[in-house]
């Protein structure tokens, strides 16, 4: 379906459009992969979602799910706008029109919710002493990253969808997306796309390399096996035998395992 | 019947002076990095009083503990497992640094380092997180010896009922005494239910509760499950931190280092077996003040053969039976039943137990113009003078006050027939048939909380591994490392090498 494109774009495609919507992708998400492999193995200790509600709860208390949900929401949309192809929802009955009006009331709830809510926690993060005192190399990396390619994703939705004419990402970012997943990367797909969706694809390329050496490795650590375990958790000591010998003889066994 | 071991405490609160040598030896050796400045895994507190943190008695508030629904089963009073998940992006019942106290240092280098000057140079206290100087308003144990009782002390959580109206805190007509408290390593322990990770575990062998560090994501759901709030958020690692009943020690055969250093050697450690496949239906007993009877229950007699068979059958070696059948704890929890857990409402069984204080009722006597040392007079005492008597069911018995006074009046049995046979009087032994003693076991009951020598409180059988000189190693480093100095440095902790090398396989 996308083949005249690939053909007559791959032609055009400049190096510096290889290197940024090609090359620079790949090496991120090399880092995403072989970073969260080392980081799991090597740092299972500092692999926390490093709370400070102690410290402070005002802000937190209203930033953090703001931020929290809205992300969730926000993924969601990026889900569904990048890895659905416009000709899958055009199947399904969604007309373009129907698509994007719904995309942009949802989206803009979410940003909105997403964006307050980081605010909040910059904030905090920010102006509470002992929060800021608390803020370590990696956290310094993250925030600003983390809110550049939130407000990048933000003015790019708000200056051209909700304000402007409206701009079909989905026939140009999204395909590049694709691309890079299926490896058959399509730089000239996304060449051409306004300036704040480049920004925003590149950014969040670099939040990708940047994820497993900061606080986001905790987003792989949620929590959802606890719905179905049991309360209680027993364990053995580290170092013992996993299951005890059944003593048959109970006086002699026991001297036996002792000697086990 | 699944039988497993607990290595449980006992406190005489007779006994406790309140020195806090317990818990700054235990500071000094746990909790004396960056990050758990403000933590006492043991603290003393004084009874009447807010406590530490401030009301975490008050369950209304924080959500500590089980309780029972509608339908009467066991659930947690923080919610359930959806609710829990739903408030790990904000915990809506943590207490906050406030709630415990905001932890400082001095000036220290201005005492040798200020310039010559015509004043004595001071140091001034500076908030360890914030680094600025900052006024002391509350400590761990602000209230020491009712220090501020008038003001503060109408704020303890025990104080609810209606006889509460007529506790006085005016100096000649008050009740003290110390209550030191450290993690009860329960046998229900909500703690490690409401841990969402699975990183909190008890132990099969000895039954200590612990935070697997590597396994903490910091969702802090611990804290606020604890009704006793006996795990700590360490705010430089963002990891749930508590009391490790000492393990390496417990597992070299030692005792913890709070019972190890308490001057008034009010503390006896020993081994309880216990039927684990229990412990859920007794947590579950419908009314709160069978909660004492119903966790007797779950407790088994080590000399029963059958009990021992059935320990056997469950891994449990010949010289952990041969220490649970000296255990002084069973001696006081089962035998004497002069030992009692400290709230047993709060549904988790817990596993540190407290011979309640005679002291209250004796001052009342004294202060009625009565002979302390008159039987007749403290029994008239335990029975009319609700007020102490209350106070102390509230904390040990869920209010019900038969059960302390019944306590109360053993000890006093015994004090006045151990006074009287010291002085060679002619010993009465009425009293003592009263509260269900014979003279032998009267004899025995004192040797325990008087004269017990060191060997006779703490009987803790080693941990069950031939490679026992490495569990008492201290060698490797714990993975603690302070945040926050310039040059991070690691903490050395008593962790034993085993724990991390030979873990490959995490049960």
């Amino acid at each position: 379906m996308n083949a005249p494109l690939t053909l007559s774009a791959t032609a055009t495609a400049s190096s510096t459009d290889l290197l940024l919507w090609t090359a620079f992708p790949y090496i991120c998400l090399a880092v995403f992969v072989v970073g969260h492999v080392w980081r799991y193995r090597q740092d299972q200790f500092g692999w926390t979602s490093r709370t400070s509600q102690l410290l402070e709860h005002r802000w937190l208390r209203w930033g953090s799910p703001l931020f929290h949900l809205g992300a969730f929401a926000v993924i969601a949309g990026h889900v569904v706008g990048l890895a659905v192809p416009a000709t899958w929802t055009e199947a399904a009955g969604i007309s373009e029109h129907a698509y994007h009006t719904a995309a942009v009331a949802l989206g803009s709830v979410a940003g909105v919710a997403m964006v307050t809510g980081l605010g909040m926690l910059c904030a905090r993060r920010l102006l509470a002493r002992r929060i800021r005192l608390t803020t370590d190399r990696s956290d310094k990396l993250l925030f600003p990253l983390l809110s550049l390619t939130v407000l990048l994703g933000f003015s790019a939705t708000a200056v051209h969808n909700v304000f402007g004419g409206g701009y079909d990402y989905r026939e140009t970012v999204s395909v590049w997306f694709r691309g890079v997943f299926t490896l058959h990367p399509q730089p000239e797909a996304i060449s051409g796309a306004p300036l704040l969706f480049q920004l925003h694809a590149l950014s969040a390329c670099l939040l990708f390399a940047a994820w497993p050496f900061t606080r986001l490795v905790h987003v792989w650590s949620a929590p959802v096996g606890y719905l179905v375990r049991p309360y209680l958790v027993y364990r053995r000591r580290a170092g013992t035998p996993p299951v005890p010998k059944p003593a048959v003889g109970a006086g002699s066994s026991s001297g036996s395992r002792r000697a086990a | 019947m699944r039988v497993l071991a607990q290595v449980a405490m006992v406190m005489n609160l007779d006994k406790c002076i309140g020195c806090h040598t317990c818990s700054v030896t235990c500071k000094q050796t746990w909790s004396n990095r960056t990050g758990v400045e403000y933590a006492w895994f043991n603290n003393v507190e004084t009874k009447p009083g807010v406590g530490y943190p401030r009301r975490y008695e008050d369950q209304q508030r924080w959500k500590g503990g089980w309780m029972l629904d509608k339908r009467g089963r066991l659930v947690l009073r923080s919610g359930g497992r959806v609710k829990r998940l739903l408030s790990l992006f904000a915990n809506p019942d943590l207490p906050s640094i406030e709630d415990y106290y905001e932890p400082v240092t001095y000036d220290y280098d201005n005492l040798v380092g200020a310039p010559a000057g015509p004043d004595i140079p001071v140091a001034r206290p500076r908030s360890v997180l914030t680094g600025r100087p900052t006024a002391i308003t509350w400590g761990a144990n602000w209230e020491d010896g009712l220090g501020g009782a008038p003001e503060h002390a109408g704020g303890d959580p025990n104080l609810s009922g209606e006889w509460a109206r007529k506790v006085k805190f005016e100096f000649e007509q008050t009740f003290l005494f110390h209550l030191p408290r450290l993690c009860e390593h329960c046998l229900n322990p909500a703690c490690v239910s409401a841990c969402p990770s699975g990183a909190m575990y008890k132990r099969t062998e000895d039954g200590i509760v612990l935070v697997d560090q590597d396994r903490c994501r910091g969702w802090r759901m611990c804290v606020t499950a604890c009704p006793y709030k006996k795990v700590y958020v360490n705010h430089a690692t963002g990891k749930a931190e508590k009391c490790t009943f000492c393990f390496p020690r417990i597992e070299a055969g030692q005792p913890t280092v709070c019972s190890e250093t308490c001057v008034g050697r009010l503390r006896y450690l020993g081994l309880l077996l216990y039927d684990a496949d229990r412990v859920g239906e007794a947590a579950a007993t419908a009314d709160e003040q069978d909660l004492l009877d119903a966790q007797r229950g779950v407790f088994l007699d080590p000399n029963d053969p059958e009990v021992a068979a059935a320990a056997r059958e469950s891994g449990i070696p010949e010289d952990w039976l041969a220490a649970a059948r000296r255990s002084p704890v069973y001696d006081l929890v089962c035998r004497y039943k002069v030992a009692l857990p400290l709230h047993p409402e709060y549904r988790t069984l817990p596993m540190v137990w407290y011979v309640p204080p005679l002291s209250p009722v004796l001052d009342a006597v004294t202060g009625a113009g009565g002979d302390q040392n008159d039987p007749d007079h403290v029994f008239a005492a335990v029975t009319r003078l609700r007020i102490p008597l209350e106070y102390l069911a509230e904390l040990f018995t869920a209010g019900d006050t038969d059960v302390v006074a019944g306590v109360l009046m053993k000890l006093t049995a015994l004090r006045s027939h151990m006074r009287s046979s010291t002085l060679g009087e002619e010993a009465d032994e009425s009293a003592l048939a009263a509260v269900g003693l014979t003279a032998g076991e009267a004899e025995d009951l004192h040797r325990l909380l008087a004269v017990a020598k060191y060997a006779d409180r703490y009987v803790v059988p080693a941990a069950h591994k031939e490679d026992a000189a490495a569990l008492s190693a201290i060698e490797n480093r714990c993975p603690v490392e302070t945040t926050g100095d310039p040059q991070p440095r690691k903490v050395m902790l008593g962790i034993p090498t085993l724990r991390r090398a030979s873990d490959g396989g995490r049960a």
